[in-house]
């Protein structure tokens, strides 16, 4: 069917082998529950997963006790639904382990899946491939073999529209271009898509709270931000400091003292990035009325500005670049949000605060709020959808 | 106001360590107050990093001034003249894509450039102007389009030639009955060649080898420059570029150089040694990538370039995107005073993780 299959490296599974003869299966169906049950064993004892926080982090994601979890979040709510069918997932070429919880979700909501992982020759999707294969090829598992095909393909619109034309749900990860690309190749009339297009995200930050703060914060924030270059769409770019002038300015130099300690043992900004970190402020500089904080270094790069507008996230930049803003109230987010803002992660007791901000003021952007240190964790509620029922079709019976 | 006149007297190579630092920290201490005063986004970055004209008045050594990236010059109009006073607009292709870099130039600054790229190129070539020959061709200062940083140091170089050829006509073809015609006419002189170091391997160099023509070149002196990127990409070394031009026409006075169109003018020159050295108006300082120090000699880092002639746009102190280490200062055995340096080329690109505009790249 393909016209170049020889383009398409198959990691695992088969491609196109009679597709019409999958049937969806109800979500969180109990082998594909114990499926992931035994991935998540594998992959703990594989003897490479401790090189890889992302593979432990997907290992720990599988495990039985998170599955059963999920399974209790959708009790009452997945008794009438089926998967949607084949589902085709385009991971995120750089960042390797999407592929995996994508696969995972479109799975558990009762899907086949197909997923183009990404072009790079990542160590951690070889890892999880493997793993995968081994359980498919167990007879214990070998009745799933037909719904996990892994892929991996250079840019290709054939290819794309070939996969396309066949799925009942498609899912782009990679931002906007990358949705902008896919969307080339058309979908059938009845399929219905997921994508995750640019976002940015912030932090508020309780400044009295912070001024206590130990260590572990600093290791939190590191999660969130410069693990991955602060370039993951969760990863905080504007950190909000809620409290007196004089406070917010000593909890953010207690803050920013504890992570540049951190980073001086963890992290080395590549030149260029320096680079553009302070390409960055100096645009920031000519735009608005910010200030730029020293640090002795380019580790950080601080940035604080005077008022918040929906337009400070053009300033971003990777690598550990920060805008920052101090307010008594929470009032100016409002200025922020846009539909581009995802997370809100925040420190101190400001989960229900933020909450009910964002429900009184109608904001048309946050789709999460979480703590500190949590940004990156996966969760089948992201991006605004709840990704097992976004994925499943509901019978209505009357 | 710093009497440009006065320092452009100065000998070209001929200033050594103490002299050139205050010479350079007088006149781009005055620089930077003059752009801090009259434009405004540079003002504006000035002020959002701390520099207040009290602080930037204090400074005596010019490698504690302010500096801008380059690729500001591609985002922004930057200008410390009126609109009336500008003479002319550069623009230079960059490697980001379509993005060009606009350089506003006053007939002050424009002309200050020509001077001293005369008076530098006068250190190679001796007083009296050559017969030119320019590894190029003439399209591309002729046609609009094409024009770019490649039109720019042509039009630039070209002249300082008594008497000028293209050696390419304008399908890039060598046009090798010009080129002989042209030496018949100046033959016995000294002979000036200019061109891009990527052009003249592939439509120079590659085309002798190929045709086996062999003009004789042996009393000229070749001046290029536009980096070494593609030929890097090729594994094509320096010596390997210099033996193949002494090979196919006998050239063995070749220059590199190292320059760009935000600092037209003060270009830093490649010795007999195989040195790079800015000339007394100008100056390269190695920045640490890490906390942008300044680089002990030897330790390779960010080039900065600072130079006396920006009047007109505030680009008299600029941070580069290239890589490059100082080699020595004031002892390179060609007697030149001030740094020595290599470029090692542009900073890689980062391998940068992150969830967004993956799939669009070419993978």
């Amino acid at each position: 069917m393909l016209k170049n299959p020889e383009q398409i490296e198959v990691l695992c599974g088969k491609l196109f082998d009679e597709y019409g003869s999958v049937f969806p299966l109800p979500p969180f169906s109990q082998k594909v529950c114990s499926f992931f049950g035994s991935l998540a064993s594998l992959l703990m004892k594989h003897p490479q997963s401790r090189n890889y926080p992302d593979v432990v982090a997907f290992g720990f994601f599988c495990r039985q006790a998170n599955i059963e979890g999920l399974r209790c979040r959708y009790e009452g709510q997945t008794e009438n639904r089926l998967g949607r069918g084949i589902s085709f997932h385009i991971a995120p070429s750089n960042v390797p382990i999407i592929f995996a919880y994508s696969m995972a979700v479109a799975l558990l909501a009762g899907n086949a899946c197909i997923v183009r992982v990404s072009s790079k020759p990542f160590e951690q999707i070889e890892i999880v491939c493997g793993c995968i294969r081994e359980l498919l090829a167990s007879s214990e598992y070998s009745v799933l073999a037909d719904y996990i095909t892994l892929v991996r393909y250079p840019r290709s619109r054939k290819i794309n529209d070939e996969l396309s034309s066949v799925c009942d749900l498609r899912v782009i990860w990679g931002g906007d271009s990358t949705v902008e690309e896919v969307r080339c190749s058309p979908l059938p009339p009845r399929s219905n898509e997921i994508t995750f297009a640019d976002r940015c995200s912030a932090a508020v930050f309780d400044a009295e709270a912070v001024l206590s703060s130990k260590s572990a914060l600093a290791h939190d924030f590191y999660n969130d931000t410069y693990l991955y270059d602060q370039n993951a769409c969760s990863s905080p770019r504007i950190i909000y400091w809620l409290g007196d002038e004089d406070i917010c300015e000593r909890a953010a130099e207690h803050f920013w003292g504890m992570v540049h300690g951190y980073l001086l043992e963890k992290y080395s900004v590549e030149p260029v990035i320096s680079v553009d970190k302070y390409t960055a402020a100096c645009r920031l500089a000519i735009e608005k009325d910010m200030q730029v904080i020293p640090m002795p270094d380019q580790l950080i790069s601080r940035m604080r500005v005077y008022s918040l507008s929906p337009d400070l996230e053009k300033y971003r930049c990777a690598g550990g670049s920060f805008i920052e803003y101090f307010d008594t109230s929470l009032e100016a987010l409002a200025g922020l949000v846009s539909p581009r803002i995802q997370t809100i992660s925040y420190y101190g007791k400001l989960a229900e605060k933020l909450r009910s901000f964002v429900i009184e003021h109608r904001l048309n952007g946050i789709d999460r709020i979480v703590p500190v240190g949590k940004t990156a964790d996966f969760d089948t509620l992201w991006d605004g959808y709840d990704l097992i029922l976004q994925m499943s079709r509901r019978i209505s019976v009357q | 106001m710093v009497n440009l006149d006065t320092i452009l007297q100065q000998p070209v190579y001929g200033t050594a360590h103490a002299e050139k630092t205050a010479l350079l920290a007088d006149t781009l201490r005055e620089l930077t107050l003059y752009h801090d005063s009259n434009c405004p986004e540079y003002h504006r970055i000035l002020r959002a990093f701390g520099y207040t004209r009290k602080r930037i008045g204090a400074v005596e050594d010019h490698r504690d001034l302010p500096f801008i990236p380059v690729r500001l010059f591609k985002e922004y109009e930057m200008r410390s003249v009126s609109e009336s006073e500008l003479f002319k607009t550069m623009t230079s292709s960059g490697t980001t894509g379509q993005q060009v870099s606009k350089i506003f130039l006053d007939r002050q600054t424009s002309s200050a450039q020509s001077k001293v790229l005369a008076r530098i190129m006068c250190e190679y070539t001796g007083k009296k102007r050559l017969p030119m020959i320019i590894l190029d061709t003439s399209a591309v200062i002729k046609n609009r389009m094409m024009f770019s940083a490649r039109g720019a140091g042509i039009l630039g170089f070209q002249m300082l030639g008594a008497d000028r050829v293209f050696a390419l006509n304008e399908d890039m073809k060598l046009d090798i009955a010009a080129l002989e015609a042209f030496l018949e006419k100046h033959s016995g002189e000294r002979i000036f060649l200019f061109g891009f170091t990527f052009m003249i391997w592939q439509h120079f160099c590659k085309v002798l080898r190929e045709t086996g023509e062999r003009p004789d070149l042996s009393r000229g002196v070749l001046v290029h420059g536009g980096g070494w990127k593609k030929l890097a990409d090729q594994h094509i070394s320096t010596e390997a570029f210099r033996e193949e031009l002494k090979e196919l026409c006998g050239i063995t006075d070749v220059h590199d150089y190292y320059g760009m169109v935000e600092q037209t003018g003060t270009i830093s020159m490649e010795c007999e040694c195989g040195h790079l050295h800015p000339s007394t108006f100008s100056d390269v300082i190695i920045r640490d990538s890490f906390d942008f120090s300044v680089c002990p000699h030897g330790k390779k880092g960010i080039i900065q370039v600072v130079s006396v002639l920006p009047h007109s746009y505030p680009g008299h102190s600029l941070l580069t995107e290239d890589e490059g280490v100082i080699v020595g200062e004031d002892d390179c055995p060609c007697g030149r005073k001030g740094v020595y340096f290599h470029v090692l080329g542009r900073l890689k690109n980062a391998e940068i993780r992150g969830c967004s505009d993956t799939y669009a790249e070419k993978s």
